[in-house]
């Protein structure tokens, strides 16, 4: 995975609160494999009418947000189903960064599984940013060291789970991190079996 | 043990996350055993990142597939569906073929919703940590275990390890103390809930769910209750498991059988959080002021009694909800103010993982017995099993009679992926777990509400209080109450 430190980029404002996961991909695209790329299926119903043509005042499709990296939303983003192929179609679309006042823990835990920052700002911060964005350059300096973001004329501090912060910086992967601690899973195990000895499931019922 | 569990006294959650804590480090994170994990047909992402590494599966005895979310509820024959639907239920069978996994398939005679069976087949224990690749697997929370949705990439990680990485998230005990009111469910208690904290109320939480109306409730009840955690933001929701627990868990195909059996329930027995245990939120709710439910909006925190008018934005102070509020009623087509009971449905849905089991659908018959529906609806059984007890009870008879269908086990409408849509435009009255924009099908516009509710939706063809048609009525739950 890629490391994430700063991002210079365009921050789309989506002044919209409590967009779910079905909401950034609807269910019906969901059997595609993820090397075919899900950024064309990104908030597909809110961004397409019926006929598959771009609705002109969804954000998204304004020529001014386009390439936008950073996308700036209100509460409970990413709230609903655990589908990662919600962090899946953001990250294949382009966006490397989410800033709200509040995200779905699962959509949080996902991101940053695939190295996409949710960062956390205050619901007035976050006014002031989207305000600060439709009214300026549009653009949005991310500084995952610092935790700060700069644009317009504002300077906004974020929040981010400082262990996923790390894990962001260094672009680490968990797998790898866990294998490392192959032995003790194991000795967890053989201690846990004797503790516990109804755990394995003891019908192997057809 | 490696982790020095904390000294004083622990919660439920406390206890059961310290017991399977196999490192902890010094940042906070824990890397946690895994009991139970639970695949099904979305799972074929985690699958392909095992193929690039070359992976195997740690423990095959502790993971289980189940097809549920795509699978047909007309017909059983995978050539008579869509083929790129059939394909997404091969690719599961493909997968845990091949690596020897037991698969709860489309014949199986146990075969349903994940969250059903689990519970139903004795996989769902006490004091266990249980995953799957869902967001409403905090509904196993109901038996005391902790239990909760991840991504496809937490999902490899537990195929992989047999663990995850987990902090420890902050505690909540959402108490509901004395009596719920005849015709009143769990799942009112849920949506009320909801509404009061807000669809984020519990994020960041473990929720524990407490006091004298949760103690009522049977297995069925409190399954549908921790079933909601998720959408108050609760990543798991759970209660601690009683008498109520054993009994339902006693002689279940996978359950611990014999002397077995009782060493397991002492051991359970000590998992209640300890009393003096300190809570970083608590939330206490009057049983007795729960009264039936729907949503009026876009968003499980859009909820309030059948008797209430939708809200009007114009009278919010809050700008950024009003915004929310406008959007959605302009989406449900739903004037400000307007009386919720004159809001006319186009169909039902009853089932899903939050109202599909037998004292849902005994609930939607009481109502439904010898009267006819107004509109169409689908009646989706929670497993092969469930759906066996009500024919035995004759309850299919009820919803055929009321000219309702009566179909399969699945994931069915609640989600639309296995073409069970409700058409663009359409409102439906439906025992769902999210009212979300198109959850249903694209453009379709949900209510949710307890099984009861949804049935009488259905008789009069708008939202309606149900308590009247109930009256003098069995509704055969095997709770106490």
């Amino acid at each position: 995975m890629e490391a994430f430190r700063i991002l210079d980029a365009i921050a789309c404002p989506l002044p919209l609160s409590g967009i779910d996961t079905d909401q950034l991909i609807p269910a019906r695209f969901m059997k595609r494999s993820r090397a075919d790329g899900y950024g064309d299926y990104l908030l597909h119903d809110l961004r397409f009418d019926e006929s598959g043509q771009p609705k002109p005042d969804f954000p998204l499709n304004a020529s001014r947000w386009a390439g936008a990296r950073v996308l700036v939303t209100r509460r409970n983003f990413g709230s609903g189903s655990s589908r990662e192929a919600a962090v899946y179609a953001l990250v294949d679309y382009g966006f490397a960064c989410v800033i709200a006042p509040s995200f779905g823990d699962i959509f949080a835990s996902n991101a940053v599984n695939n190295g996409l920052l949710p960062a956390t700002v205050s619901e007035e911060d976050c006014e002031a940013l989207l305000a600060g964005l439709e009214d300026g350059d549009g653009t949005a300096r991310v500084d995952l060291e610092a935790c700060e973001i700069r644009a317009a004329n504002l300077v906004i501090p974020f929040r981010v789970d400082p262990v996923w912060r790390t894990k962001l910086l260094n672009g680490w992967d968990d797998i790898d991190l866990t294998l490392s601690h192959a032995a003790t899973i194991e000795a967890f195990q053989a201690k846990d079996s004797s503790a516990r000895p109804w755990l394995v499931p003891s019908v192997r019922a057809s | 043990m490696v982790h020095s569990a904390a000294s004083g006294p622990r919660t439920l959650f406390d206890k059961v996350f310290d017991q399977h804590v196999v490192t902890a480090r010094e940042d906070g994170q824990c890397l946690l055993f895994i009991d139970r994990h639970l695949l099904h047909e979305g799972s074929f992402h985690a699958f392909d990142k095992l193929k690039a590494r070359g992976a195997r599966i740690a423990r095959p005895d502790l993971t289980f597939g189940i097809e549920d979310h795509y699978v047909p509820t007309r017909t059983r024959d995978l050539g008579a569906i869509d083929p790129a639907i059939a394909k997404m239920i091969r690719q599961l069978r493909d997968n845990t073929a091949a690596h020897g996994l037991r698969l709860f398939d489309l014949n199986d005679p146990a075969q349903g919703i994940v969250h059903v069976v689990g519970p139903e087949q004795g996989l769902t224990l006490p004091g266990l940590t249980i995953v799957c690749g869902d967001s409403h697997t905090a509904t196993h929370g109901a038996f005391g275990a902790i239990a909760f949705g991840i991504g496809a990439s937490e999902v490899a990680h537990v195929l992989m390890t047999q663990t995850l990485w987990q902090k420890k998230p902050k505690r909540m005990r959402i108490r509901v103390e004395g009596q719920l009111a005849l015709g009143v469910f769990a799942k009112d208690m849920a949506l009320s809930i909801i509404a009061a904290i807000g669809a984020d109320g519990a994020a960041g939480h473990a929720i524990e769910y407490a006091g004298s109306a949760v103690r009522a409730l049977s297995m069925e009840g409190r399954l549908t209750l921790c079933n909601l955690s998720i959408e108050a933001g609760g990543r798991c929701g759970m209660i601690a498991p009683d008498e109520t627990t054993f009994a339902y868990i006693k002689d279940r195909p996978y359950a611990p059988v014999g002397d077995e059996f009782q060493r397991s329930v002492d051991n359970w027995m000590a998992l209640a959080g300890d009393p003096d245990a300190v809570f970083d939120r608590e939330v206490v709710l009057d049983a007795a002021e729960i009264a039936p439910i729907v949503t009026w909006g876009i968003s499980p925190e859009d909820a309030a009694p059948i008797t209430a008018n939708a809200p009007d934005p114009d009278r919010m102070s809050d700008p950024a909800r009003a915004a929310h509020v406008r959007e959605a009623l302009d989406y449900m087509g739903i004037r400000a103010g307007q009386p919720l009971t004159e809001i006319a449905v186009d169909r039902v849905f009853i089932g899903s993982c939050t109202n599909s089991r037998i004292e849902d659908l005994r609930a939607a018959a009481a109502v439904l017995a010898g009267r006819k529906a107004r509109v169409p609806g689908l009646v989706s059984p929670g497993s092969a099993l469930v759906k066996r007890q009500a024919e035995e009870e004759g309850l299919h008879r009820i919803f055929m009679e009321a000219g309702l269908e009566w179909v399969d086990a699945g994931c069915s409408m609640c989600v639309g992926m296995n073409g069970d849509l409700v058409p663009p435009a359409e409102r439906c009255a439906s025992t769902t777990n999210r009212n979300f924009r198109g959850r249903q099908g694209p453009g379709s516009r949900t209510h949710l509400m307890s099984p009861a509710m949804a049935a009488a939706a259905a008789v009069t063809g708008h939202l309606t209080d149900m308590r009247p048609l109930l009256a003098g009525r069995e509704i055969g739950l095997t709770g106490d109450r």
